[in-house]
């Protein structure tokens, strides 16, 4: 019997703590955690939300690399989204694929939602949330960056997604 | 590093304010950061708004989060998709498996990356 064989969620965590070690690597990679969690009340309706979304996937070329290769924050208009994403993430790609930008990217869903009055609008720009090792990148530099484009962007809400 | 980056950017926005939901397939890695809301498809990771080329399976995944967004009303709500990943009953024990067959290739392939970090490290030095 291995892990998740008898239909349970897949331990995450410990396939890369074991792959990693399979790689030859010493130190185990420490995830973040926290007992508190904060929790922001809707401020109106969800029929009367701006909804942002974000997503993991970048743009197809290397447009939002810095000098030295690293991913940045990168904002497009929703009605320019390319219909192809740097996917070059960690996902499993001997399972599945990521041909359909709907799967990780939802526009389209959003957007048929909004037409049924279930959620207020879209906003007009989608966001890609770099990926790292590390936490502090995260939570002292591209975190508030996208605070702050989502604000510029008067969103009242995010939808998040992970590849 | 999705899950995690993700839940990261979850947690500060919302802790400026701006509420959330996450849509996403590592339920571990999510949980152990701690989260607002949560929709948890238990699908390979790569898709988690649903299957790829089903549109209707998407937009129903998306109107439960929505729905957990407007309903939830306190801090690790998570909400688990009713849908399920297609008949493939291996996909579970797929992802960064590490067989005994694979383990010289592995440590090879971690050798390389630290040289090749070793040498990118030395560059930056000068």
């Amino acid at each position: 019997m291995t892990d998740a064989a008898d239909g349970a969620p897949v331990p995450y965590m410990e396939r890369t703590r074991n792959y990693y070690r399979a790689l030859g690597y010493e130190k185990d990679y420490v995830w973040a955690h926290f007992e508190a969690v904060p929790f922001a009340p809707l401020p109106k309706p969800l029929a009367e939300l701006n909804i942002a979304l974000i997503a993991t996937a970048g743009p197809p070329d290397e447009s939002s690399r810095d000098a030295r290769g690293r991913r940045r924050v990168w904002s497009c208009d929703v009605d320019a989204a390319p219909a192809r994403f740097d996917t070059d993430l960690a996902w499993d790609k001997e399972s599945t694929h990521t041909d359909d930008r709907e799967t990780f990217l939802p526009i389209d869903a959003m957007r048929r939602l909004v037409a049924r009055g279930v959620v207020g609008a879209l906003a007009r720009r989608f966001h890609r949330a770099p990926t790292g090792y590390s936490h502090a990148q995260t939570i002292d530099q591209d975190a508030p960056e996208l605070l702050r484009r989502l604000r510029e962007d008067k969103a009242d809400a995010a939808l998040l997604t992970a590849l | 590093m999705c899950h995690q980056t993700v839940s990261l950017v979850a947690r500060h926005l919302e802790a400026n304010g701006i509420p959330t939901v996450m849509i996403g397939s590592a339920l571990d890695i999510v949980e152990h950061c701690g989260t607002p809301r949560f929709v948890f498809s238990d699908f390979p990771l790569g898709n988690p708004c649903g299957h790829p080329w089903n549109p209707d399976m998407q937009t129903r995944t998306v109107e439960i989060a929505l729905r957990l967004l407007e309903s939830a009303t306190a801090p690790r709500a998570t909400v688990r998709s009713p849908f399920a990943w297609k008949p493939d009953p291996g996909w579970r024990e797929r992802y960064n498996r590490v067989r005994p067959e694979d383990r010289e290739r592995l440590l090879a392939l971690g050798e390389s990356r630290r040289a090749a970090k070793d040498v990118a490290r030395r560059k930056g030095a000068t």
